[in-house]
Order: C-alpha cells, then sequence, then structure tokens
C-alpha cells in the first residue's frame, strides 16, 4: 500500500511539475491581489498594518480555492479517476498523495512568500514569523476542505462559482484564527491558543478530509 | 430507464461482448459491474472481492497527457498492483521507441494503446473493457482480438463493449429498449 502511495505521489508532483500554469498562477494571484491593497486603501503605514492579517488571509484563502477547481478535473476527463476507484486500495491512497502534492506545490509557497507581502503591508518585523506560521497550519486545511468540494463539482461542466459557494462558508474559521493570530501577534499577546486552535482545526481536516474527498469522487462517478 | 430484464451469468474463461445501439447503456452496464455506478435496481454478484482482480479500462482511456507513456502504464500498473514489466507490454503494442514520449504529442490510437498496454501485464482475472477496439488500427485490432482469446484461454473472464464483429466463441449480450437478452 506505501508503495501505491510513493508511486501516486510521484505522478502527481509530475503533473504539476510539468504543467508549471497551475502552481505559478495562485501564487501570482496572491502577490498581485496583497499588493492591490495599498494602491486601492492609502500607502499610509499605520491604515494598511490594520488591515494587513486580513488582507493576507483573505489573499490566500482566495488562491488555494482557485487552484481546486482544475484538482479532480483532468483525472476525471482522461478517465484516471475511474482507474483510481476500480483500483484495489482505498481510495484516500491516491487522493491523499494527491493533496500532499497539491499542497507542496501551492500552499507552501504561499505561506513561504507571506511574510514578504506582510513586510510590504507594512507589519512589524517580529509579527512575520507568526504571519507564516499561521499561513503553513492554514493552507492544509483550505487544500483539503476545498479538495471536498472540487470532489462533489468535478462532474460538472462550471463548479467554479458552485465550488465557492460550497467552499468559501467552511473557509471562515481558517479565516477567523488566522488572521485573528495576526492581529493578537500585533498587539503583543502570546499567540499560542490561537496558533493551537488551527493546528486542531488542521487535524480534523487532516483526519476526516481524504475519505469525504474520497467519498465525494465516488458520488461524482456515479451520475 | 436504460435496460430492463437484464440476467446474465459469466464464466472464467469466457469472452463476453455487450452490443446495443449508441445510448443504449453499454457503458453503463460496465461501470454498475464493476461498482462505479450506484443507481440501479437489481443485483450484481461476483464469486469474491472484485477489486484485487479487477482490470477496467473505461471509455476513456485513463491517459495523462503530460506524462510519457512509461509513466503512465507504471502508475496504472502500481496502482492496481499489477506485475510484469512494462516496456515489454508497450513494446508487445508496438511502441517500442515512444516509452520516453509525453502522451499528448501521440496520436488517440497511441493513447488508447498506452491503456491497453495493462492487458499485457499480470496479475488480472476479471477484465472489463469499454470500447477496446476504437481508435486502434487493424493490426491493433489483430494483436487485441488475439490477445483476449490467449488470456480467456488461460482462465480470465474478459467483458467488453464494441460494435466490431462478433468472432467465434463469444458470448453475446445485446441491450435494447424493451429488454436485453443473451444470443449465443
Amino acid at each position: 500500500m506505501s508503495g501505491i502511495w510513493w508511486a501516486s505521489l510521484r505522478r502527481e508532483l509530475t503533473l504539476i511539475w510539468r504543467a508549471p500554469a497551475d502552481m505559478v498562477q495562485p501564487l501570482f494571484f496572491f502577490v498581485v491581489v496583497v499588493s492591490l491593497f495599498p494602491l486601492g486603501l492609502s500607502p499610509k503605514p499605520e491604515l494598511l498594518a490594520l488591515v494587513a492579517p486580513g488582507a493576507v488571509w483573505v489573499a490566500a484563502l482566495l488562491a488555494v480555492m482557485l487552484s481546486l477547481d482544475g484538482l479532480f478535473r483532468r483525472d476525471q476527463e482522461s478517465g484516471a479517476l475511474d482507474q483510481m476507484l476500480t483500483a484495489p486500495v482505498v481510495t484516500v491512497v491516491p487522493v491523499s498523495a494527491k493533496l500532499l502534492a497539491h499542497w507542496l506545490l501551492t500552499g507552501l509557497p504561499l505561506a513561504l512568500i507571506a511574510p514578504l507581502l506582510g513586510y510590504m503591508m507594512q507589519l512589524p518585523v517580529a509579527v512575520l514569523d507568526t504571519l507564516m506560521v499561521s499561513v503553513l497550519l492554514g493552507t492544509p486545511t483550505l487544500t483539503v476542505v476545498g479538495a471536498i468540494g472540487a470532489a462533489l463539482t468535478v462532474g460538472l461542466n462550471r463548479g467554479g462559482i458552485l465550488l465557492a459557494v460550497l467552499v468559501l462558508p467552511l473557509y471562515i474559521p481558517v479565516l477567523v484564527f488566522g488572521a485573528g493570530v495576526v492581529r493578537t501577534a500585533q498587539d503583543g499577546l502570546p499567540t499560542d491558543g490561537l496558533l493551537a486552535v488551527l493546528g486542531a482545526i488542521l487535524a480534523l481536516a487532516l483526519s476526516l478530509g481524504p475519505v469525504a474527498v474520497a467519498l465525494g469522487l465516488r458520488i461524482s462517478a456515479g451520475d | 430507464m436504460l435496460f430492463r430484464n437484464l440476467d446474465f451469468s459469466a464464466d472464467d474463461g469466457q469472452i463476453w461482448q455487450i452490443t446495443g445501439a449508441n445510448g443504449a447503456g453499454k457503458t453503463t452496464l460496465l461501470r454498475i459491474l464493476v461498482g462505479l455506478h450506484g443507481f440501479y435496481e437489481g443485483e450484481v454478484r461476483w464469486a469474491g472481492p472484485l477489486a484485487p482482480s479487477l482490470l477496467y479500462l473505461g471509455h476513456q482511456p485513463g491517459v495523462r497527457e503530460e506524462l510519457t507513456a512509461r509513466e503512465n502504464l507504471r502508475y496504472s500498473q502500481a496502482l492496481a498492483g499489477q506485475s510484469g514489466d512494462p516496456d515489454a507490454a508497450l513494446d508487445a503494442l508496438g511502441l517500442y521507441g515512444f516509452e520516453d514520449v509525453p502522451a499528448g504529442r501521440l496520436s488517440a490510437g497511441q493513447k488508447r494503446r498506452i491503456a491497453l498496454a495493462r492487458l499485457w501485464l499480470g496479475g488480472k482475472r476479471v477484465w472489463v473493457l469499454d470500447e477496446p477496439f476504437t481508435a486502434i488500427d487493424q493490426d491493433g485490432v489483430a494483436r487485441l482480438d488475439a490477445r483476449l482469446r490467449e488470456a480467456a484461454a488461460g482462465g480470465t473472464l474478459v467483458l467488453y463493449t464494441s460494435h466490431h464483429r462478433v468472432g467465434e466463441g463469444v458470448h453475446r449480450l445485446h441491450l435494447s429498449g424493451d429488454g436485453a437478452e443473451v444470443l449465443a
């Protein structure tokens, strides 16, 4: 079973690597959206620092969601999804490899570049590490939860809007606690508790999410 | 409703061809048999768990264009737990020299051959093939036909849909609007 998992992971990484547009697009979106805030609001440092946690987090959330629309589409169109569903392993095995590969090449880069964007948004340097850790803990949850929506909408032609309607409400806790952690750090208060909540949400998403994604794919294949 | 009064039982070593007009439900029947489609009334019973022995090739070949022929086959092989040498299987289908070419640069027939190469790997006793003869040339049809017969002679159950002519010794299941009938 672990052999299948590694083979799946290698395949998924190769697939994203061969079509780098899918990987660069969310990152580009993230950078551009955050860069628009100083232009649209006002370049006043106090104001930017005030909106920075929310702006960075909303942009990260939308970037992840946009990247998920095509997560299963090409596998479904090519028939590879049917292979996964009829394979003699539980569907969670190829699905979890796919989710990990997707996060490594889209979510992780967002977390790595977040401090730079935070700095641009006039966040104090002392807060940047908290920002990065919060995005690092939050994006895997966004990937897994979004993948449930992507699995349920994979058979639909224009699933993008439906995906947003399904998934965005579920993203709210991550947004509240993610931006909340950064704001708490700005106020100079301890952030351990809020980071632990983000970690707990992540643990819940990682334990139940892949099963839900596998079930969603099976439902989509059934009609 | 696609079809009703469908009742048939197939055994090891048999080849079954499912025929019917476009839209008669051939693909749906195969998807029901392999457990991909759950909305039906009736019962499908397999002798033992199906997944370990099933080789299912759907209407779409399941080949990703970004991956090379070898990468595609290796992944299918790992996922399905099949034994055998993937390069030899590709060679058997005339894809020698195309192993490292991304599938997106191959023709439709060659892509289907990548998927069909799984039939030249071992380890599966039940083959469910949706339109395996589409998009491949006469030589490919002959090779595939020979392979299906060889497998059946070795005890494999082969179920496939096709408009292709029916050969000797092939059981035939015909789907039509009023009901399904078993011919020969």
